[in-house]
């Protein structure tokens, strides 16, 4: 066999090991004695038997979003655990400070996108495993495209991310009249997230288990500075690199949009941050320091993502397969005081705004806006919580109490149907109202017995 | 926990179901906040707001604010507020449009209000910034500049700075830099 061996990656080792494994015997070892055996540990509803196995490598369809640290550790333990058919999705390209840690890439591949050459490196050590990269934004697939998989495995580095993943995946969830979850509507989430030596593991089954938003409260705040400490009396380096970044580029570079993956304007920022850090007598100004505090980096640590990407990917084998109970909730791991993981169970938000099932209102399809809001003002279970309610329906303001330019714009839907202001099957209103801590959400349901003809036989 | 599926019959069912499912446009957290904090306004007299991109966009919008006391009685000042989908764990981004003399607003737009950045706690709403705001028309805050020389002459010489912002407000110089009018 010929050996691989580029001058950029001396240290590559003979792809063609694993590249056989197919065929090798007890490749599947390991898995089967998870899948074939029944036991006392198992979930609920595990079938032991070889369609299992071959369930997750031919049916089960998995989404990894993110190919950086944890994408590449994820790829690699989904593939290796038998999932058969994965695609990816990250929108960044390869930086040459990727390559000590995202281990699929190597200095050739510098430049070009994450998801693309992920899957092929894994589809190329990994026989028989298929992986579809897509090379964009989260925000430019429709909901469709998330619909199309069983599970999706976050391996992503913001919370916006997250929320906005996990409000498309919530916007899935149907819920029962008696407010249980539909379970065909459900699609779980396991999502992974590591910060230098510390990292959590969690899944997320809409409806049964709290959802992203459910818990954000607990992130805490981003550290900022005040811009008058950072302009007249910066007291840090780090103060010094944010005043040049927030202040001085609008005044200095106007009508320039700061960009911080452009080495120039990122060696500029350290460069005017170095003379203001002389100028008040600061040391400790440094480019890495600039990149650091003007794009929130921390050092990633490649065996804080090794561990949580593992027991995602093993959650996730869980997940679909139920040889296990799942993990319940949060598993968090802090490298820095040894190896303590420790696994917790938070609760759902019973009011959530993206994942509770409303509370359910039954009304007739041609009742106008003014008139559902006359019933729920009359509703015994809203009684002293609304007085002056606004509804909104998905992205839509159908009814706004303020301001007044709001007001006049949406009071011609007060004498609209709901049917025409939501479609004929219903579904969930938020309702706002000053004596509500939160949002109300209303799950709206048609009346069925007086269905109109026309509307009749949607199903 | 409970068996979520039997992947066969599942993808089957989601087949079905897709034909029938009408998409639908999704909102992400922070606008669903910010809906309830704008069908929440309590605006002052002084204050009034504008949607440029429409009703249905509640992310991006403008605070017009013409204070009737104080060094700034009867100009008028103009705010974008930039609104993001994890509002409220982030502030929103205020700047001022309007090209102000003012300790705390540096010419630029940058706005010094401690709620905005280092104060800012998820609690707070849309309404307690534009208090902010008018705030420091009314009471600009010397000891807290990111316009360092408005605040020396408000410190120094508080009928300077009077002056100085009728002027400013009136379309002149102050210091060499030139206010467009807006009384």
């Amino acid at each position: 066999m010929k050996k691989r061996k580029g001058e950029d990656e001396p240290w590559a080792p003979e792809p063609e090991v694993m590249a056989e494994t197919t065929d090798i015997e007890g490749r599947w070892r390991d898995l089967d004695r998870l899948l074939l055996r029944p036991g006392i540990l198992v979930g609920p509803g595990f079938e032991p038997g070889i369609d299992t196995r071959d369930m997750i490598r031919n049916d089960c369809r998995v989404l990894v979003i993110g190919a950086g640290g944890l994408g590449c550790e994820l790829l690699k333990d989904l593939a290796l655990t038998g999932f058969g058919n994965l695609e990816v999705i990250d929108m960044d390209t390869i930086d040459v400070s990727n390559l000590n840690r995202q281990f699929l890439f190597r200095m050739r591949d510098v430049g070009q996108p994450k998801a693309k050459i992920a899957a092929e490196r894994v589809m190329e050590r990994v026989k028989g495993v298929n992986v579809v990269p897509h090379y964009c934004r989260i925000e430019d697939k429709d909901s469709s495209f998330f619909d199309q998989f069983q599970i999706i495995v976050l391996g992503l580095d913001s919370l916006e991310a997250r929320s906005y993943i996990n409000a498309v995946v919530c916007g899935f969830l149907e819920y029962e009249p008696d407010g249980s979850p539909i379970l065909t509507t459900i699609k779980p989430m396991v999502d992974g997230g590591t910060e230098g030596f510390k990292g959590h593991a969690r899944v997320i089954i809409p409806g049964m288990t709290p959802c992203f938003q459910c818990s954000m409260w607990l992130f805490p705040p981003q550290v900022t500075f005040p811009l008058c400490t950072l302009a007249e009396t910066p007291r840090s380096p780090a103060h010094c690199i944010e005043f040049v970044h927030l202040i001085q580029w609008g005044q200095d570079r106007t009508g320039e949009t700061f960009d911080p993956d452009n080495p120039e304007h990122m060696k500029w920022i350290y460069e005017q941050a170095a003379k203001r850090a002389e100028q008040y007598s600061i040391s400790g100004v440094t480019y890495s320091l600039t990149q650091g505090v003007v794009k929130n980096i921390i050092p990633a640590i490649a065996s804080t993502n090794a561990i949580v990407a593992a027991t995602c990917a093993l959650e996730t084998l869980k997940i679909a397969t139920m040889c296990s109970k799942g993990m319940e909730v949060f598993m968090q791991y802090t490298g820095t005081d040894g190896v303590y993981m420790r696994t917790f169970q938070n609760e759902k938000d019973p009011n959530c705004i993206v994942c509770s099932a409303g509370v359910p209102v039954e009304v007739e399809a041609t009742t106008t806006l003014q008139k559902f809001i006359d019933v729920l003002l009359k509703d015994s279970r809203f009684k002293n919580k609304i007085s002056k309610p606004s509804v909104s329906l998905q992205g839509e303001n159908l009814y706004m109490q303020a301001p007044p330019i709001l007001e006049e714009e949406t009071r011609p839907n007060l004498l609209r149907p709901l049917r025409t202001l939501m479609g004929g099957e219903g579904g969930i209103l938020n309702i706002n109202d000053k004596r509500l801590k939160g949002i109300l959400r209303v799950q709206v349901i048609f009346k069925t017995t007086d269905v109109d003809m026309d509307t009749a036989g949607g199903g | 926990m409970i068996k979520l599926f039997s992947v066969k019959q599942k993808q089957k069912e989601a087949a079905e179901s897709a034909n029938g499912r009408a998409p639908v446009k999704k909102q992400s957290p922070g606008e669903l906040r910010v809906q309830k904090d704008i069908s929440e306004l309590n605006l002052a007299k002084t204050t009034s707001i504008s949607f440029p991109n429409g009703k249905d966009n509640l992310l991006n919008f403008e605070i017009t604010i013409r204070p009737d006391e104080g060094y700034y009685q009867g100009g008028t000042f103009v705010f974008t507020f930039q609104i993001s989908q994890v509002y409220p764990h982030e502030a929103p981004k205020v700047k001022c449009k309007t090209k102000v003399y003012h300790p705390n607003i540096d010419l630029e737009g940058n706005v010094c209000l401690n709620i905005l950045r280092e104060d800012w706690n998820p609690v707070l709403s849309v309404n307690s910034i534009i208090y902010g705001l008018q705030y420091l028309f009314l009471d600009p805050n010397p000891d807290d500049p990111l316009n360092h020389e408005a605040a020396e002459v408000l410190r120094e010489n508080p009928r300077q700075f009077e002056n100085n912002v009728r002027r400013s407000m009136a379309g002149g110089y102050v210091g060499g830099n030139h206010f467009p009018r807006c009384i």
